[in-house]
């Protein structure tokens, strides 16, 4: 109120009159499918139609999403199942190979560390077909089991990346002197290591729950029908030729809710994760 | 003593299954693919348990490169790279400029990161659902003008079947000459003023020479093909490059935002005080001390784009031979026609493009780690 005002005049100079309007038109631009896909789940489908489509539903119509969840309730429950279970095996392997290369370095681990590395970057379609094989091979092409299997493994190299880089944040001091007190390998990682990881292993099960509940490729070329996860179960609900818009836009929601949510309570937690993937030591 | 190498031995024995995963999952598989790529596994009996294979050879690859009736994965590959080269433009621009206009601490500054980054948070599949209903022809984006009471688009976005920019498959050596010689000046420049000898030695002497042989022998290379083949840039895939960037952009923001930040508001205010203007300060000094992220941003979008599917599947589905991609075609022609031999081929080739730029960030990422 008793600013002097020259200060709130400079604050509305050309500068800030531009950064705002293209913060705004930018922020218009990664709203629009967010809009779209509310507005057409909550249409009833005989009022969709292509030059009404950005307009709002003249009354809210919400069985949309009770058709798209009785269509898709398989594929949810599939992919629960495999997200927990592939997130907690994958972790937990992780947090282990992590505490290795942080405080266990041994001649060439620096190099199966970069091995592993090279596994995250790899296109996934160089394996596919072996993976498919080795899975049929072993009686566990189709089902859960198999995808779960394929998850932790390639899961594998990006986790014990994150926790390797958490740990190191632990000093070492506090490991060796915990040795010189006769603690051994696993009292070490019970008693020291792991109760500090919490934040880790925040950090590292959002990523992979993220990137579990979002895969397609393995989704389709390793399940069957009746173990479809939601990815999938979403790409066969909007992908019949006469598709009425409105369900495929209530089941994208249906999808992209549970991540979202992480996205939006936990959002400190999946940008580091996303950070850390990005391979910034 | 006695303890500390049995420590050692328990902690190699934690480690030891996810080696062996490792070292059969992705090791063994690649040389697996390798070896498939190889054979003539497909046909009829492709699914059969134990599949009647025969070594071909480079067969499979000579087809994709040069066989008659492979243009499709051809154009799939150009595509690919048009792709690559769009998305990271794209994604990387636009994240950067976000950012920027983050970094001037704007009110309402976390609420607009989450805007700009949420898309990064869905699947593919669920983006590309959205994005298909948006591109819809004579609806979604094309109408949006009419609001402010201009015509509609009438782009096709997903089905276009214009090309640009486009050139001929016959000329195949000739353009990977031209390539290398303009990689090989490009990072001569970039090292002139660090190491000008080495610089012109090693990069610009080399691709002066081979941007010459190219100009002037093009004629008298071998042709990839006896006929003519154009393969140019499918206005098609725009929509879906749009879509990506569309989702990307927030992760180039939020690396760069991380940069930004660390960089300490002393080094700033000394550049300010020197009366740099705000565009020189992220010109000359905010930008180039960024370089590492830039390089991780470039090594991770390359590698998303190289195998990007689901986006491509759930926009314009798995037959639209406009916005075709090797990562796409690979399925197709493994899993629907059971030519298990040539998706295999198709597979390697993605994974030597990707390694042309994974290999060396992964090992160099080593020798920092050794050294430091």
């Amino acid at each position: 109120m008793s600013k002097p005002s020259t200060a709130t005049t400079s604050r509305f100079t050309v500068g800030s009159f531009l950064l705002y309007s293209s913060l705004f038109l930018l922020a218009l631009f990664f709203l629009m499918p967010a809009y779209m896909a509310v507005i057409t789940a909550l249409k009833p489908p005989a009022e969709i139609n292509l030059s009404t489509a950005w307009e709002l539903p003249s009354k809210l119509h919400w069985s949309s999403f009770s058709d798209a969840f009785s269509l898709l309730k398989s594929n949810v429950v599939s992919s629960v199942i495999l997200t927990v279970c592939a997130t907690i095996l994958s972790t937990v392997l992780g947090s282990l190979n992590g505490y290795v290369f942080s405080k266990w370095k041994f001649k060439g681990s620096e190099f199966i560390f970069t091995l592993f590395l090279f596994g995250m970057f790899i296109p996934y379609q160089v394996i596919l077909i072996p993976l498919f094989q080795t899975l049929r091979a072993m009686n566990l092409y189709g089902g859960l089991p198999g995808l779960i299997l394929a998850h932790v493994v390639y899961g594998l190299p990006i986790t014990s990346l994150i926790f390797r880089n958490f740990y190191s944040q632990i000093p070492t001091a506090l490991v060796e002197s915990a040795r010189l007190d006769g603690a051994g390998f696993f009292s070490i990682y019970t008693r020291i290591v792991f109760p500090l990881s919490i934040p880790g292993f925040v950090v590292t099960s959002l990523w992979q729950v993220t990137q579990i509940w979002n895969e397609f490729l393995w989704g389709i070329c390793l399940t069957r029908h009746a173990d479809n996860p939601i990815t999938v179960g979403l790409a066969q609900l909007a992908g019949g030729q006469a598709v009425s818009w409105n369900l495929p836009m209530a089941g994208s929601l249906m999808a992209a809710a549970p991540v979202l949510a992480i996205y939006i309570f936990l959002g400190r937690y999946f940008i580091r994760g996303l950070l850390a993937g990005s391979v910034k030591e | 003593m006695r303890e500390a190498s049995r420590d050692r031995l328990k902690a190699f024995l934690t480690l030891l299954p996810s080696i062996i995963l490792i070292g059969v999952f992705v090791y063994g598989f690649i040389g697996n693919t390798i070896w498939i790529s190889m054979t003539d596994w497909g046909g009829d009996g492709a699914l059969a348990l134990e599949p009647e294979m025969e070594f071909v050879g480079l067969a499979n690859y000579s087809d994709l490169f040069t066989g008659f009736l492979s243009s499709g994965f051809r154009q799939d590959l150009v595509n690919a790279v048009y792709y690559s080269v769009m998305l990271l433009a794209g994604a990387i621009g636009l994240g950067m400029f976000i950012a920027i206009l983050l970094d001037q601490k704007p009110k309402g500054e976390d609420l607009l990161r989450t805007i700009f980054l949420y898309p990064m948070s869905l699947s593919f599949i669920v983006s590309g659902t959205i994005w298909r209903w948006l591109l819809a022809p004579q609806g979604g984006v094309n109408v949006l003008p009419t609001y402010v009471g201009l015509p509609p688009l009438t782009f096709q976005w997903t089905s276009s079947t214009k090309a640009v920019l486009e050139f001929n498959w016959q000329n195949l050596l000739q353009i990977f000459l031209y390539i290398a010689a303009f990689a090989l000046i490009i990072i001569g420049l970039w090292v002139l003023k660090t190491r000008p000898h080495r610089a012109v030695k090693l990069w610009l002497g080399p691709g002066v020479v081979i941007g010459l042989f190219a100009w002037l022998g093009g004629s008298l290379l071998p042709q990839a093909l006896f006929m003519e083949e154009t393969h140019g840039f499918n206005l098609a895939t725009l929509g879906i490059i749009m879509a990506t960037v569309w989702q990307y952009a927030g992760y180039t923001m939020a690396l760069y935002l991380a940069g930004f930040n660390g960089i300490s508001q002393d080094l700033r205010d000394a550049a300010m005080l020197d009366g740099a203007s705000t565009t020189a300060y992220y010109r000359h000094i905010a930008i180039p001390m960024l370089k590492p992220i830039t390089i991780s941003a470039v090594i991770i979008l390359s590698h998303i784009s190289l195998k990007m599917f689901d986006i491509i599947f759930a926009m314009t589905g798995p037959d639209n031979a406009q916005t075709g991609h090797p990562a796409l075609s690979m399925y197709m022609t493994t899993f629907r026609a059971n030519d298990f031999a040539r998706g295999a081929a198709i597979a390697i080739v993605l994974f030597m493009v990707a390694a042309m730029f994974i290999v060396p960030y992964v090992v160099s990422q080593y020798r920092q780690r050794t050294r430091g």
